[in-house]
């Protein structure tokens, strides 16, 4: 086990190594730069900006830099927004992008799980059509429309929850609902259908022939070996919701991390778009490597080390 | 002998988008205490669900028992709501299925597939239930269970999982213990060790077994008598020796006929010639006419009385008519 975890670990970190090489060059490969927007700057002052951010040097000597700093944590200051710390924009921005995070995935991971073996259990029924339906309708309504529609309803009409913001749990209400409502539906389709597919299998009809009632059945003996492709994609979503959606957070107006990675982008503000990748990629390895840990808890079979029990 | 087990013209169909199949078509059979019925059948005769009805195990819909009585301690189990059948299961009637490979679950442990059986039926706590563990597992054969109790399934062999499946299904001391080919997806030294299991459980526990099974070899083992099953009827029932020795449907001479023999000149493998009816119409007269070599015009237009050669042995077939066998002694 232990063989096996240094061995993760190394392959994430040169996975991780590989993703800023690869991110690094290919920003700078990019037309423009910080500097050259609307406003024109004197060829003088350019020299200077450039210079003092070091843009001047050969690319390999600023690669070497970066990774430089990289190892002290220190992702560097941001050109656009003088004034601030990459550091300090992810220590602020990502907190708030975790919490609404952390509570979608809570209510996407639950409402899928059950909405899916509810209708699985009632296989072609009025119950799993109209699961179904919500499932379908979840997945091909993009969140921002559910954003909206949300808003219009349950703040503008019926003025329950808070239009925008974010400050207290009312306020988090409509957000977690709009981010969730897509995960939610992907959960709940393929629990149903892996569901569908256990609950044929030998093992159950030994359960019943034991003598078990039907919740004992579905949730000792089905749930647990339904749950495996779903973990699968868990990762992937966990690592996309907890890093906050830019979409979302732009709605609300939540000062999360989401729009970091948008207008880095479109500033060319080579340390913010640096940061936000490492820092997604980052966060993704770790929840693949998490997965891979629960696959092993939840199906003894899949062995993580090579060479135990036979 | 005590009668434990009664099915009284028993109907099971299954409704499927071509139509309604009769897959039991009026099966009635007794079990005595203590002994071994085998129903034995080519695949598709209907002895599985004969065995899953009498579990209340049929997947309902599509599965439905349309007719007859299965009668349990003086209870008809067929009449049965799902929580009354659900104590009987596991506690005093229960199941052995054909392949151990894919029987047990996967992800549990197998103290704790036992123990959950255990828990549900007997008032014991976790401790005695996992001695019970522990004793059943020794009983069937597992060396050394303390240490395997905490194994998966795929920890151990296909002999050893399934000697862990008869213990799962015999832990709670059941009357009545159905085996639906339980050797089938053994290999050869492994079947013969599990059917001395069998034997040596009865003489102790006084187990009544049904066996399901198409291998007549097994038959032949363990089998105090036999009912042949064909299209959805028991064609053919007697104790063993009458069986093997006296069988009087042309099916059940089939069936022995086709048993490979190392003991005869000829290598060619005999089979019998076609195939059994469609089960969506099953045809009027019997069953096995059109595949039968002594059929005659009433074959086919008439279901055949039932003939009492003695008290256990009885056979459904036009040949023991008086007139039929007349007509043999002409041709």
């Amino acid at each position: 086990m232990n063989t096996y975890i240094i061995k993760r670990l190394t392959a994430m970190v040169v996975t991780l190594w590989l993703i800023v090489t690869l991110t690094f060059f290919l920003m700078h490969s990019l037309p423009g730069s910080p500097f050259n927007q609307e406003r024109t700057t004197s060829e003088a002052v350019q020299k200077n900006l450039e210079a003092f951010y070091h843009l001047d040097e050969p690319l390999l000597v600023q690669y070497g830099s970066y990774l430089k700093s990289l190892l002290t944590l220190d992702f560097g200051p941001s050109i656009k927004n003088s004034s601030q710390d990459v550091n300090d924009m992810l220590g602020r921005g990502f907190p708030i992008s975790f919490e609404l995070g952390l509570w979608t995935l809570l209510v996407a991971i639950t409402s899928g799980i059950i909405l899916g073996v509810v209708a699985s259990l009632r296989h072609n029924g009025i119950i799993d059509y109209l699961a179904m339906t919500i499932a379908v309708v979840g997945i091909s309504v993009p969140n921002f429309v559910m954003a909206t529609l949300l808003i219009q309803q349950l703040a503008v009409k019926w003025p329950i929850f808070p239009v925008a913001t974010w400050s207290s749990s009312m306020h988090m209400v409509l957000p977690i609902l709009a981010l969730a409502t897509g995960p939610m539906a992907i959960i709940a389709r393929l629990t149903r259908t892996s569901m569908l597919e256990v609950l044929t299998q030998d093992y159950i009809r030994t359960a019943k022939a034991k003598g078990l009632s039907p919740f004992k059945i579905v949730v000792k003996h089905a749930l647990r070996n339904a749950l495996l492709p779903v973990v699968t994609v868990l990762g992937t979503l966990a690592a996309s919701i907890l890093t906050g959606t830019f979409v979302i957070e732009k709605i609300f107006a939540i000062p999360g991390m989401g729009k970091y990675f948008v207008d880095s982008i479109s500033n060319r503000d080579y340390p913010v778009i640096m940061g936000t990748t490492v820092f997604y990629s980052t966060i993704l390895i770790v929840m693949l490597f998490l997965v891979d840990l629960m696959y092993g808890i939840l199906d003894p079979r899949i062995k993580l080390h090579k060479k135990e029990g036979k | 002998m005590k009668k434990v087990l009664e099915v009284k013209d028993l109907y099971v169909s299954f409704t499927t988008y071509g139509g309604e199949v009769k897959a039991v078509r009026g099966v009635s059979f007794a079990l005595n205490k203590g002994e071994t019925l085998a129903i034995v059948g080519e695949s598709g005769c209907g002895k599985s669900v004969t065995s899953q009805s009498i579990m209340g195990l049929i997947p309902t819909p599509p599965g439905k028992i349309t007719g007859g009585e299965i009668l349990f301690k003086g209870r008809d189990l067929t009449k049965l709501k799902e929580p009354e059948l659900r104590k009987i299961r596991g506690a005093d009637i229960s199941m052995i299925f054909q392949d151990p490979m894919t029987a047990l679950n996967p992800t549990m442990t197998v103290d704790e597939q036992i123990i959950e059986g255990i828990i549900q039926h007997e008032k014991l706590s976790r401790l005695e239930a996992k001695q019970k563990t522990i004793d059943i597992l020794h009983l069937v054969g597992i060396p050394g269970p303390e240490s395997r109790l905490k194994q998966y399934p795929h920890q151990f062999s296909g002999g050893m999982r399934q000697r862990i499946v008869i213990a799962m299904a015999l832990v709670c001391e059941p009357e009545v213990l159905i085996a639906d080919e339980p050797t089938t997806a053994l290999d050869v030294t492994i079947q013969a060790q599990i059917l001395e299991l069998f034997k040596a459980i009865q003489e102790k526990t006084g187990v009544s077994i049904i066996l399901i099974t198409h291998d007549l070899g097994v038959v032949a083992q363990v089998a105090d008598r036999i009912a042949v099953m064909y299209a959805g009827k028991i064609v053919e029932a007697g104790n063993r020796r009458d069986i093997f020795y006296k069988p009087q449907h042309p099916y059940t001479k089939g069936l022995l006929n086709s048993v490979p023999r190392l003991d005869r000149e000829e290598a060619e493998l005999i089979s019998i010639a076609g195939s059994p009816p469609d089960l969506f119409s099953p045809p009027i007269g019997c069953p096995f006419a059109a595949r039968c070599d002594y059929a005659m015009e009433v074959c086919d237009r008439v279901y055949p009385f039932k003939t009492i050669m003695n008290r256990e042995h009885h056979v459904d077939c036009w040949l023991q008519d008086e007139r039929a066998k007349r007509l043999l002694a002409v041709k």
